[in-house]
């Protein structure tokens, strides 16, 4: 009707207060929100930056397949073929399946993603875990992956970077996943005996097992910001201190201040980091003077 | 006598009963001696029955007695001239864990080993054996110095883990557990290493890089404690008895997954029971070991120590290969 275009649009007489579930509903797919600053972004625009927020620069967790993209020189990274799978030695209920389910999730075939590719021209071996898959936890086939990786690795002689992102040990595998850690860091000393560059680059969570080994053993020490990062769990130290933590403890920020790190990079710099690392290791090359 | 265990109650019982018996027949006329034969007869049946076939748990507990001998007593009974060293040179002295020096058969040694306290007052001491990085950062220093002057490392592993506090992260606790297995896989002497209590993670991993790797019949060896497994696995930390068998931690466990060379028998009843014969049955080991792998090169050293861990873990090869496209 004509008259309503003069009229005043009706006013609601209650506001609707939006429910705890819907303000934390973002349409899946388009839209991603960060977890810190609880901004909303578009998807694609925070996978264009890498996974980071625009708005507060939390770093995102990353899958190995995302983070093969963000670092190697397209086309240049292959898979090392080989494909071990698990068994299940202590008989746990549903550990198979559990396996098998994260395996469809995450297109892995376990928590770690072994290859070589170059980065700025630059050929190295890689080791990618990923916390996708039964939180990054580390059981046999993970050791076994890694100790190939950096035995390939010694025999391609190039350098080998780890990028970590664990629980620590995978607990359905018992005694055998600790000694995944004996097994890795006996790998990467032998690789360094030989004169092997060892890069670690620990991303969002390192703790355990993982953190008291390999994590901690490269000729360089790195970690994405933010990055929970520590041998013990935060609940079991308040329980056995009684006392509770700082907020930023063990996180890579709180690592550097205490002399475990030699850098804290930014994502959206790690490959021009890595880059100038492996360049200045590189053997040949004209002097500059 | 040393406290009884709840497994071992009908032993004691019956042990208990014939002592009786022997002092009712000193001090009277009745002659019991044919009953006394009866029941040591049934006691010896019991004991094998008891003691042979203990159950995880009654391991854990035997592990865990506050009366099972420490490193210490076992490097008194062992080794002749031992020399404690102290200190890290970086930050302090730990006492969860001592070394030094001494003489095995005339053998010049380095030996290292977690220490619990034998009381309260010791463990508040030694932090009931739970190092912090320093701990592992002073048995670096002392397996170095081992390598330096050629002298094997003796190892002996007692501990509920490394110590989960506030200043231990601060200082690397992750950092000082990864040198070690780094470092104790390039050492270029020989290592043997002997659980002898709780095998508790990797903080007792850190000790446990060797060439030989030893267990006492009722150690256990494990990648997280009973409780703490019950406790993510069935949210119930009481659980513990059920989670002690479904995480296979004791020394035959390990055996069968061929992760220890050998298991060291017990003292029946457990090492607390008799230290020095306990002593006796770490001794023959030790020898036997010593002998094998003293002279030997030290790359094969190092590149067999690598293979037996390299072999740990259980896992099946896929044959066919599909590649990962992306």
């Amino acid at each position: 009707m004509l008259k309503d275009l003069f009229s005043k649009p009706k006013k609601k007489r209650y506001a609707t207060i939006p429910s705890e579930a819907a303000k934390q509903d973002v349409p899946e797919g388009i839209m991603a929100k960060c977890p810190d600053c609880r901004k909303i972004m578009y998807t694609k625009d925070l996978e264009r930056n890498l996974k980071v927020c625009l708005h507060c620069g939390h770093h995102f967790k990353m899958n190995a397949f995302e983070r093969v993209e963000s670092l190697f020189d397209e086309g240049t990274f292959h898979a090392f073929e080989e494909r071990i799978s698990s068994e299940n030695p202590l008989n746990f209920p549903g550990y198979l399946e559990k396996l098998e389910s994260d395996r469809k999730k995450s297109k892995l075939d376990e928590a770690v993603l072994t290859g070589a590719g170059e980065i700025s021209g630059t050929k190295v071996a890689v080791a990618i875990m990923d916390s996708h898959f039964r939180m990054g936890s580390m059981g046999s086939v993970v050791g076994e992956k890694i100790a190939r990786a950096i035995e390939e690795a010694g025999k391609m002689k190039v350098p080998f970077i780890i990028f970590t992102a664990s629980g620590g040990a995978r607990m359905q595998e018992g005694v055998l996943s600790l000694m995944q850690m004996a097994k890795t860091s006996a790998a990467l000393k032998l690789f360094s005996e030989q004169g092997g560059l060892i890069i670690s680059v620990m991303t969002h969570p390192t703790t355990g097992g993982v953190s008291a080994s390999f994590a901690s053993l490269g000729d360089y020490n790195f970690a994405e910001p933010g990055a929970l990062i520590g041998f013990a769990g935060r609940r079991v130290i308040e329980q056995t201190i009684r006392e509770d933590l700082p907020d930023d403890f063990q996180t890579a920020e709180f690592l550097l201040n205490h002399g475990q790190l030699d850098a804290v990079i930014p994502r959206l710099q790690l490959k021009e980091k890595l880059t100038t690392v492996l360049e200045i290791h590189q053997q040949e090359g004209e002097l500059a003077w | 006598m040393v406290n009884g265990l709840e497994f071992e109650k009908p032993v004691l019982e019956l042990r208990n009963k014939i002592k009786e018996l022997r002092e009712f027949t000193k001090n009277s006329d009745v002659d019991l001696s044919d009953e006394i034969d009866k029941l040591e007869a049934r006691l010896e049946k019991l004991e094998k029955e008891v003691y042979e076939n203990m159950a995880p748990w009654d391991r854990v507990q035997v592990a865990r007695h506050s009366s099972r001998p420490t490193t210490l007593e076992y490097i008194d009974l062992l080794f002749n001239d031992f020399f404690e060293l102290h200190g890290d040179r970086l930050y302090g002295d730990d006492h969860a864990i001592v070394g030094g020096i001494a003489k095995y058969k005339g053998l010049p040694v380095t030996v290292i080993g977690h220490q619990r306290g034998r009381d309260t007052k010791e463990n508040i001491r030694r932090n009931f054996g739970m190092p912090h990085p320093e701990g592992y950062r002073k048995a670096l220093r002392l397996m170095k110095q081992a390598e330096k002057f050629g002298r094997p490392v003796i190892c002996f592993i007692d501990t509920k883990g490394a110590y989960p506090g506030k200043a231990a992260e601060e200082r690397g606790q992750s950092e000082a557990i990864a040198r070690n297995l780094f470092e104790m896989a390039g050492l270029k002497v020989p290592i043997i290493c002997i659980v002898t209590g709780e095998g508790g993670s990797g903080g007792a991993l850190a000790l446990g890089v060797g060439d030989r790797l030893y267990m006492l019949e009722n150690s256990t060896y494990s990648v997280i404690t009973p409780e703490g497994a019950a406790s993510i696995l069935w949210k119930d930390a009481s659980l513990a008895k059920k989670a002690a068998e479904a995480m296979r931690i004791t020394a035959p466990d390990l055996k069968e997954m061929g992760i220890i060379d050998e298991i060291i028998p017990e003292v029946k009843g457990g090492a607390h029971r008799n230290v020095k014969e306990q002593a006796g049955f770490i001794d023959d080991i030790l020898t036997k070991s010593l002998k094998e792998l003293i002279g030997m090169p030290s790359d094969r050293l190092i590149q067999d120590r690598y293979m037996k861990f390299k072999k740990m873990g259980k896992f099946t090869e896929v044959k066919e290969s599909e590649n990962i496209h992306f």
